[in-house]
């Protein structure tokens, strides 16, 4: 039921994030969703890609620090209070968010949302025992 | 306390001079009085570059009447081995030298030194007297990876180990794969090499995946380069010899200045031939007992190459506490630098090797690191910039950044002034082969 994403190191200097994506690209990984962290000195770059393993291999290979780590993806209603609710039922379930961002495309009448939990298991057991649809990592890719 | 060393091991440590290694502090005291006046006297009469020293300054000889006035004479530095280059600094005829050896001249002209037969005798006794200290005895079968030639390392070990009558192997320096065989056939017992060489070793056997535990080594003798109490620690763990360090520079002697005993709180000098002093290296003021700073070393028992008050350029520091061993001899820490690589940062003296400890714990492992400093609004700033790998990074904004602020904190307690982390991508600096470029002092230009 997890969705395996990958961290990268990015210094805060011009062209780092490009640097990425055409790395990525001309290796044939296409993105799926991404959320970008920063300070003034550095970011933490986080994407959900269509081939993981590759995409991790072809930025160690350019010298990037990269980590792997599992996310939940979410199924959220799109409309007004849609990820309100999710978030009162996670809150009601004792469940911390360490953080979280939206995918970019639209599943069916649904948005996606991605958490990374510090107890993922216990979140997943929260969600699904409260009727909202969690999404494997075969799903996301296909979207 | 390593879990290699036992209680057995310590009881049953022998020392090798026991007369003169604990030898009472007035008696030490009278004997290197004596021996300082008699070198003064020979490098005054023998030596142009002393005299005209001591001449500079309105200072005879006999004007030495106690330890304490060592501090008057003047220092001697590499730059005057190079002006006297080659044999300008000898205090006795070419005909009495029975063998000459060389510093490796990595900056500038190398430096020749001379010993009598008298000199040889008591380098190999002193060889002898530390390397028992690290525990090597008659039974060992002593590995000695230091290049034979112009350096001091092999032979100093070399002799020591003959001399307490263990059975040595002359293996000299590379052909890694060769001395695992050897290693392995002969059943090597004590090694003897620089500390990054004996990992490269270990390196090596995992590769071939041969356990290190398998073979006979028992004890490393490690030294010729500094080295950090990790690097003890990852050295002892993963070829599992208890790692002694010991200290030495061909311009004194060589190896066997000073080494460790098996309580490892410090290196022995051998004070009935050295006189160690601490010196401010800004100043050139001598440092109270237990500050850090530069070995000065004055040889009060060598025929062919005395040198007086010589700056070894190694910051340490000096401790006179009673040590468990019973040997009475001043005790030196690891080497915490050089004086040339000091920083000052608003007025605190600052090693590049302290950061380097420091990174280590936090890190695991060799860290990748380049300091630059700077002045911003009048004031020293120190960047650590250390580059970031997995073992570092933290895929949480919150975890990176306490990891940031704890390295700070830490750098802070151990340097004494503050010190600014920043993150960096790995390889944005120039790898070490050769010597590395750490530093990076924008307060120059």
């Amino acid at each position: 039921m997890k969705v395996e994403q990958i961290s990268i190191f990015i210094e805060n200097k011009s062209g780092r994030l490009a640097e990425v994506s055409q790395k990525l690209g001309q290796a044939g990984v296409n993105i799926r969703a991404l959320s970008l962290a920063d300070t003034s000195d550095f970011g933490i770059l986080r994407l959900i890609v269509d081939k993981t393993d590759l995409a991790k291999k072809t930025l160690k290979e350019n010298n990037f620090t990269v980590s792997k780590t599992e996310v939940v993806a979410v199924e959220v209603p799109d409309r007004p209070l849609g990820l309100h609710s999710i978030l009162e039922i996670l809150d009601g379930g004792g469940v911390n968010v360490e953080y979280m961002y939206a995918f970019v495309e639209r599943c069916g009448e649904n948005a996606v949302i991605i958490f990374r939990f510090d107890d993922p298991e216990g979140a997943i057991r929260v969600l699904v025992e409260n009727g909202l649809t969690v999404l494997t990592g075969e799903r996301v890719c296909r979207m | 306390m390593s879990e290699l060393i036992t209680e057995a091991m310590l009881a049953n440590a022998l020392i090798w001079d026991p007369e003169m290694e604990c030898l009472g502090r007035d008696e030490l005291n009278a004997l290197q009085l004596v021996r300082l006046q008699d070198t003064l006297r020979r490098v005054y009469q023998n030596v142009p570059c002393y005299q005209k020293k001591f001449e500079q300054i309105g200072i005879v000889p006999e004007d030495i009447q106690s330890l304490d006035d060592l501090k008057n004479l003047p220092f001697t530095t590499k730059d005057d081995l190079r002006d006297n280059y080659p044999y300008g600094m000898f205090a006795v005829p070419m005909r009495e030298v029975v063998r000459i050896h060389s510093s490796s001249g990595t900056t500038g002209k190398p430096t020749v030194v001379g010993y009598t037969r008298h000199d040889l005798k008591v380098w190999t006794e002193l060889a002898a007297r530390f390397m028992t200290a690290a525990g090597v005895t008659a039974d060992d079968i002593v590995h000695i990876a230091f290049g034979y030639g112009l350096f001091t390392g092999a032979f100093g070990l070399h002799y020591g180990a003959e001399r307490i009558g263990a059975s040595v192997i002359p293996m000299s320096g590379g052909n890694t794969d060769k001395q695992i065989i050897i290693m392995q056939d002969y059943r090597s017992s004590a090694l003897v090499c620089t500390p990054s060489y004996a990992l490269t070793l270990v390196d090596r056997m995992e590769k071939q995946g041969i356990d290190p535990r398998s073979l006979s080594l028992r004890v490393g003798l490690f030294g010729a380069e500094p080295w950090s109490e990790e690097m003890r620690r990852e050295i002892e763990e993963r070829l599992g010899v208890v790692a002694t360090d010991n200290y030495g520079l061909s311009e004194v002697m060589g190896p066997g200045v000073g080494g460790d005993c098996l309580y490892r709180t410090g290196m022995h000098i051998s004070e009935d031939h050295f006189i160690a002093e601490t010196i401010d290296p800004e100043t050139g003021e001598v440092l109270p007992r237990g500050s850090v700073g530069e070995l000065v070393l004055t040889c009060i028992s060598k025929e062919a190459f005395p040198m007086i008050r010589y700056r070894t350029r190694d910051i340490t520091r000096l401790d006179d506490t009673p040590c468990p061993c019973g040997r009475t001899h001043v005790r030196m820490q690891k080497t915490m630098g050089r004086s040339d690589d000091m920083l000052i940062i608003k007025g605190v003296n600052v090693f590049p090797t302290q950061i380097e400890e420091v990174l280590f714990q936090v890190e695991g492992c060799e860290p990748h690191y380049q300091l630059v400093v700077d002045r911003v609004n009048n004031s020293d700033r120190l960047e650590v910039q250390i580059e970031v790998h997995e073992s570092i990074f933290f895929d949480e904004m919150k975890r990176q950044r306490d990891f940031v602020s704890m390295v700070e904190k830490r750098l802070a307690s151990a340097l004494g002034v503050s010190a600014v982390v920043k993150l960096v991508e790995p390889s944005s600096m120039p790898r070490h082969e050769g010597k590395a470029k750490r530093v990076i002092d924008k307060r120059r230009s």
